[in-house]
């Protein structure tokens, strides 16, 4: 018995250091020269976020096969980025994290001779993109949108008649938010975002490092604490799609989807508030040490054709940056202020620009004390 | 191995008796385990040790390194210790510490008292029935854990299951909140590990020889005495090694709390990850978990030494 016991140990440890010895899939044994790249390219993308038949039609223009993996976190990307060795040639971080992640050499600039759609990108997306990206050297826009009020229409006009829908005083007004209780309320689980909305609110500059500032949002969010159900950046869109909550602060596209989900009776709506909103902008970039630059950019300049850019923005719903593919864009989308924003309430947005080390750490901090109450 | 049975069995059967009778033999048996913990205990303690001691910067790998050539003469070997100074400044730490150990103090009691009267029912079975009890207690992890503790919250929350059959049936007007609360968490836990309490006390409880409770009866003990001064005292190491394979895991615990619990019970796990990804603090978060394992190495090194008071007792 004991005998067989410690053979079991044997192989299974004889197993594991052979799983551990296995490269990731179709990475070439040999290193390749360069001009002479496999037609292999690895994409890592986020859940739900192209349309299905794009791959098989960037295949099939370009013979090249694409190994597409997906994942949920802007802090698990960054996570294997910075271990170095990702295997991966594309990924789209959101720029707040691209900005650190370039400072940390993890990204290779774009030839931008490779890329003869470049001329399609958005001028004013351009601009604000080059806050995160000196230049937009290393990264592209692929798709855009903003943190507002998702809500549950009759449950909060149940709640309360006439709740500011359009203000961010639905989530830091004590005396709006103590309505919705019952009904349920979560908020991202976002700090730095969250914070810039707090400072929206005040008034304040919501880029702020100041410690007086960070100190005013944190009295803000202790105040509404006792009234938020769950602080969280996935699972609420479901949540509200079948009515366990009725006021969510989300992401406009997820929002988007929780509406097309709801169940039978359940109407689900997405403002931007009138203070303003924090722009997000997730962005296609090479690694340094991508193993299939080549692909990498003929993948990137395929996305950005005007016909793929549009018929991928009516399956993912959020903003594209392209700016020759909006005739092509369903008008529901682009007539939808709260997607393609009106230019005054544009102007009221700002990007959410990456914090120092420092103020990164005093930040979370402030976040756990909401989080926990305490 | 495939090659030795391709050459016979007779080979094989030779080859074997000459490993029995080769001495030496048995170091290398230890070997295999001590290779094994060498590997994946001893090699990541010490990078972690070592990242624990850097500090945080913006590069590949997020950290600085611990050696640098200066001027390619001399080695610079830079230790910062201040990541464990910093645990203690911060109130956070300690707190979630204490909590964490709280926790898997209240959980493993439960999975005690849930647990023993079904391993000593089961050791007490009719053999047949007692191998379909068992599997019983093993085939949950038939299923992956993560889809446990979601069905848990198909059955808790305040649109799902439970809530909807008492509606349906009028016993309550309005759900009751289970979701998010310390009766959620402590369920999802003591489901999840209750198998490890049940599966060690069980393998103590079934070696008791049973002659022992027909003497204390006829010495006049009532069943309860008997159980109570004969079976407990008995089933003693079983009961450690059942509590600390379910103490150990739960103050880590990361995923049950995250998805079950309020976010005010903030749990060891639930920091650590935070500087590692929240806060990209690598450092920070090396820190804590050796911190964590500090913590733990106590429980363990008790649970040694009363098993060394019990091997010397019944020598």
């Amino acid at each position: 018995m004991t005998r067989s016991l410690r053979l079991l140990c044997a192989i299974s440890f004889a197993a594991l250091v052979a799983a551990c010895g296995n490269k990731p899939a179709d990475k070439p044994a040999v290193d390749v020269a360069p001009p002479a790249e496999e037609a292999v390219l690895n994409v890592y993308n986020w859940v739900d976020y192209i349309e299905p038949t794009l791959i098989e039609q960037f295949t099939k223009e370009t013979g090249i096969k694409v190994n597409y993996d997906t994942f949920d976190s802007n802090e698990l990307l960054q996570t294997k980025l910075l271990s170095g060795k990702s295997g991966y040639d594309v990924v789209v971080p959101s720029a707040s994290f691209l900005e650190k992640q370039i400072q940390a050499g993890v990204f290779q600039k774009l030839d931008k001779a490779k890329l003869a759609n470049l001329g399609n990108m958005d001028k004013d997306i351009l601009t604000i993109t080059a806050k995160h990206d000196a230049g937009n050297e290393h990264a592209l826009t692929y798709f855009w949108g903003t943190s507002g009020i998702g809500y549950n229409v009759d449950k909060i006009k149940a709640a309360m008649p006439n709740a500011p829908v359009d203000s961010f005083a639905m989530f830091y007004d004590p005396a709006v938010i103590k309505n919705f209780k019952k009904c349920g309320v979560t908020v991202l689980d976002a700090p730095d975002e969250v914070i810039a909305t707090v400072l929206l609110y005040l008034g304040r500059d919501p880029m702020s490092e100041k410690a007086e500032d960070l100190a005013a949002a944190e009295k803000v969010l202790m105040a509404i604490r006792p009234y938020v159900r769950e602080i969280k950046s996935s699972g609420y869109l479901d949540d509200l799609a079948n009515g366990e909550i009725c006021l969510s602060m989300g992401w406009s596209g997820d929002v988007g989807q929780a509406k097309s989900k709801a169940g039978k009776g359940i109407n689900i709506q997405y403002n931007i508030a009138k203070e303003g909103a924090i722009m997000f902008f997730d962005m296609l970039a090479i690694p340094a040490d991508a193993q299939h630059p080549g692909n990498a950019h003929k993948f990137l300049d395929f996305l950005m054709n005007k016909e793929v850019a549009a018929k991928n923005t009516n399956f993912v719903r959020y903003a594209s940056p392209n700016a020759a593919a909006f005739d092509g864009i369903d008008k529901d989308i682009t007539g939808d202020a709260n997607i393609y924003p009106t230019p005054e309430v544009k102007a009221k947005m700002s990007p959410n620009l990456a914090r120092s080390q420092e103020f990164t750490r005093e930040l979370n901090r402030t976040w756990t004390r909401f989080r926990t109450g305490k | 191995m495939g090659c030795l049975k391709s050459r016979g069995g007779q080979r094989l059967s030779g080859v074997l008796a000459r490993l029995r009778q080769w001495r030496p033999g048995r170091g290398l048996v230890i070997a295999v385990p001590m290779g094994w913990l060498l590997l994946f205990f001893l090699a990541p303690f010490v990078i972690d040790f070592k990242i624990s001691l850097a500090q945080v910067q913006v590069a590949i790998p997020p950290y600085t390194p611990m050696f640098e050539w200066v001027q390619d003469k001399a080695l610079a070997i830079r230790l910062h210790w201040h990541n464990y100074a910093f645990l203690f400044t911060d109130s956070l730490y300690i707190r979630s510490y204490i909590y964490s150990l709280q926790v898997a103090a209240v959980s493993t009691l439960f999975c005690l008292l849930l647990g023993y009267p079904m391993a000593y029912g089961i050791a007490r079975a009719e053999p047949a029935t007692r191998n379909l009890l068992l599997m019983l207690v093993v085939l949950p992890f038939w299923t992956s854990f993560l889809l446990r503790v979601y069905a848990w919250m198909g059955l808790l929350r305040n649109n799902g299951l439970i809530n909807n059959a008492l509606l349906s049936l009028g016993l309550i007007d309005t759900p009751i909140q289970m979701m998010q609360t310390d009766f959620s968490v402590y369920i999802g836990i003591v489901y999840s590990y209750l198998p490890f309490m049940i599966l060690p006390l069980y393998t103590n409880l079934e070696k008791h020889d049973n002659t022992l409770l027909e003497a204390a009866a006829d010495l006049g003990a009532r069943p309860v005495t008997a159980f109570l001064r004969v079976t407990l005292p008995l089933s003693l190491p079983g009961i450690l090694a059942g509590s600390l394979l379910v103490f150990i895991p739960v103050v880590g615990e990361y995923v049950i709390p995250s998805l079950l619990g309020r976010p005010d019970q903030l749990m060891i796990g639930r920091v650590l990850s935070d500087e590692f990804f929240a806060n990209r603090d690598w450092p920070v978060a090396s820190a804590v978990a050796i911190l964590m394992l500090v913590f733990l190495l106590l429980p363990i090194m008790l649970f040694q030494r009363a098993q060394q008071r019990n091997a010397a007792g019944q020598t």
